[in-house]
C-alpha cells in the first residue's frame, strides 16, 4: 500500500509539487497521469525515497520512507524515467548485481535473475552488454530490475515508452499479471494504456492534485480523454476552454518544451 | 558489510572492462619504466666515471636505493597525482550522469555502504597498480643488492599516498554529474596538498605548523627513506577518513536537499 500525504517539493522559487494527497491499496494498480512537467516523475522520486519532500509524508505498508527509509525501500520496486543501466555490463551481470544489492538471499539468487529474465522475454539475451541494447531492450531490463526482489510495491516511470506496438502489448499484460498481491503505480502519457490496465487513476496538473478516481465510477460514454482533457482545463482557469483548445495549449507545450 | 563488498565487487569488476583504468595502469607503468631506465643508466655511468678515476672510496657510496629507488619513487608520486584523478572521476559522476544513482539511492543500501564499496574498489585497483610497479626492485634484487627494507618502506608510502589520492578523488566526483570537473578539481586538491608547504619553510606559529604538517610529500620523503614513522601512517589515513567522511556527507545530501 502507498499512501502518499499534502506531498510538496519546491525546489527554490519553484513550485514542483505542491500539496499532492492520494492512496493506492494493495492488489491494485493505480495510473498517473498529467502532462510533461506535471511534477509525475518529482512524485515518483519522493516516493521511492530518491530525493526527500519539502513537506508531506509517504507510507510504504506504513513505513515513513523518509524516517524508515532503508525498511521502506527494501519493499518498492522501482524502474526509473530512463532505465539505470551500466553500460559496461552483460544482462545477466547487471541483474545479479541487482539482485545482491537488494538483499535476494543467495539461495534464491539464480531463480530469482532466471524468473525476471523469463518473464520480460531476456533469457535468450542474457550475454548481451547493457550499453548496446536498443531502446525497447532497455526497458525490459529496467522492468526486470524492479522485479528482481518480488516487491510488493512496484513504481514505474513511464514502463511503456520507446517500445513497440508488440512489446507494449506485452509489457501491458506483464503489469496486469503483476498485480495480483502488488501495490502497481505507474505513470503514463498513453490514455488508453491507463483504461485498459488500471484500476484507479490520478491525474495531476502543474505540481497540483486535479482527479482522483477509480476508472468503474468514470460514466460509461466517456472516455479517459475527455476526462483528463476537463480535469486540466477546470484546472488550469480557462474553465470556457474547450477540450480541442485545451488540446492545442498541451502540443503547444510540447513543442516548446523540445 | 554485505553490501559493502556487492558494490566493491561490482566495481573492481568494472574497472577490468573499462578503457581508462587500462590507460592508466598503461601510462603509470610505462613512465615508471622510462624514469626506471633513465636512473639507471645515470647510475651506470657516474660508477664507470669513479672506476675510470679510480676511486674506491666513492664507489663504496654508491647506492642503488638512494641514487634509483629514491628518485624513481618521487617522480612515481608525480606521475600519481597527474593519473589519479582519471582514475577517480568517473565513480559517482558517472552513475549521476546516466541515472544509475537513481538505482544506488533507492536501494536498501546505507551511503556510507556505497562510499565504502566504492573505496574499496577503486584502492584495490589502485594496489594493483602499484604491486605491479614492484617489477623494478625485482630487477634491482636480481641484479645488484639493494636494502629491500627500505625499498619496501617506500613502496608502502607510495601505496598510502595513492589511496589518500582517491579518497580525495572519490570527495570531488560525488560533488559533481560532471567527469571533467570532477577530475580538475581533484587535480587541484592534490597540487595544493603538494605545495601546500611552500610559504610556510620559514615561518612559525601555529598556522604554518598546521600548512606543514598537512604536506603530502614530507611524510612522504619520510618513508622513502626507509623510515615507517607511525605519524607518517597515521598522517595518509587521517586525510583518507576525512575525505571519504566528506564523500559520504555529500551523498547523504542528497537525501535532505
Amino acid at each position: 500500500m502507498i499512501e502518499v500525504k499534502d506531498l510538496s517539493k519546491t525546489y527554490g522559487n519553484f513550485v514542483a509539487v505542491s500539496g499532492i494527497s492520494f492512496k493506492a491499496e494493495s492488489g491494485q494498480i493505480l495510473g498517473f497521469l498529467g502532462p510533461n512537467g506535471a511534477g509525475k516523475t518529482t512524485t515518483m522520486r519522493i516516493i521511492t525515497g530518491y530525493m526527500p519532500a519539502t513537506s508531506g509524508t509517504v507510507l510504504i505498508d506504513g513505513l515513513d520512507i523518509f524516517a524508515n527509509s532503508l525498511e521502506a525501500r527494501r519493499r518498492i520496486g522501482y524502474l526509473p524515467e530512463i532505465p539505470p543501466l551500466y553500460s559496461d555490463m552483460r544482462i545477466e551481470a547487471y541483474l545479479r548485481f541487482v539482485a545482491k544489492l537488494r538483499n535476494v538471499r543467495r539461495a534464491a539468487l539464480d531463480n530469482a535473475v532466471e524468473h525476471v529474465m523469463h518473464v520480460c522475454g531476456l533469457t535468450s539475451m542474457a550475454g548481451r552488454i547493457c550499453g548496446q541494447l536498443s531502446k525497447g531492450y532497455r526497458q525490459r531490463v529496467g522492468l526486470a530490475q524492479a522485479l528482481i526482489h518480488d516487491p510488493p510495491v512496484l513504481v514505474l516511470d513511464e514502463p511503456t515508452i520507446g517500445l513497440d506496438p508488440r512489446q507494449i502489448h506485452e509489457i501491458r499484460e506483464l503489469i496486469r499479471s503483476l498485480a495480483g498481491k502488488r501495490t502497481i503505480v505507474l505513470s503514463t502519457h498513453i490514455l488508453p494504456e491507463v483504461s485498459q490496465i488500471c484500476d484507479r487513476v490520478v491525474i495531476i496538473n502543474d505540481g497540483r492534485l486535479v482527479l482522483e478516481e477509480q476508472l468503474s465510477d468514470i460514466p460509461a460514454g466517456t472516455s479517459l480523454e475527455e476526462v483528463f482533457l476537463q480535469a486540466i482545463a477546470k484546472e488550469s482557469g480557462g474553465g470556457e476552454g474547450s477540450a480541442e483548445e485545451t488540446l492545442e495549449e498541451v502540443g503547444a507545450g510540447h513543442s516548446a518544451r523540445f | 558489510m554485505r553490501n559493502t563488498l556487492v558494490i566493491a565487487g561490482k566495481e573492481l569488476q568494472g574497472y577490468f572492462v573499462q578503457p581508462v583504468a587500462y590507460v592508466v595502469l598503461t601510462v603509470f607503468l610505462l613512465l615508471a619504466g622510462w624514469f626506471f631506465f633513465a636512473l639507471l643508466r645515470q647510475f651506470d655511468e657516474m660508477v664507470q666515471l669513479i672506476q675510470m678515476m679510480g676511486q674506491q672510496q666513492q664507489l663504496q657510496n654508491m647506492n642503488l636505493n638512494t641514487r634509483v629507488i629514491d628518485p624513481l619513487l618521487h617522480d612515481l608520486s608525480i606521475v600519481l597525482v597527474i593519473v589519479m584523478p582519471a582514475l577517480t572521476m568517473r565513480v559517482f559522476a558517472e552513475e549521476k550522469r546516466t541515472g544509475t544513482y537513481e538505482l544506488l539511492l533507492t536501494a536498501p543500501v546505507r551511503t556510507g555502504e556505497i562510499v565504502a564499496g566504492k573505496f574499496i574498489a577503486a584502492a584495490c585497483f589502485t594496489l594493483i597498480m602499484i604491486a605491479l610497479a614492484w617489477i623494478f626492485p625485482l630487477i634491482l634484487m636480481i641484479f645488484g643488492n639493494p636494502e629491500v627494507g627500505v625499498m619496501f618502506a617506500g613502496y608502502l608510502g607510495l601505496a598510502l599516498l595513492a589511496i589518500t589520492f582517491v579518497a580525495v578523488g572519490l570527495f570531488t566526483s560525488s560533488l559533481t554529474q560532471n567527469q571533467i570537473i570532477a577530475a580538475v578539481s581533484s587535480f587541484g586538491l592534490l597540487i595544493l596538498l603538494y605545495v601546500i608547504s611552500w610559504p610556510a619553510e620559514s615561518g612559525g606559529g601555529a598556522v604554518w605548523a598546521l600548512m606543514k604538517y598537512l604536506s603530502l610529500p614530507d611524510h612522504f620523503s619520510t618513508m622513502v627513506r626507509g623510515v615507517i614513522d607511525t605519524s607518517d601512517i597515521i598522517f595518509f589515513l587521517s586525510v583518507t577518513v576525512v575525505a571519504l567522511f566528506l564523500t559520504q556527507r555529500s551523498v547523504e545530501s542528497a537525501r535532505w536537499r
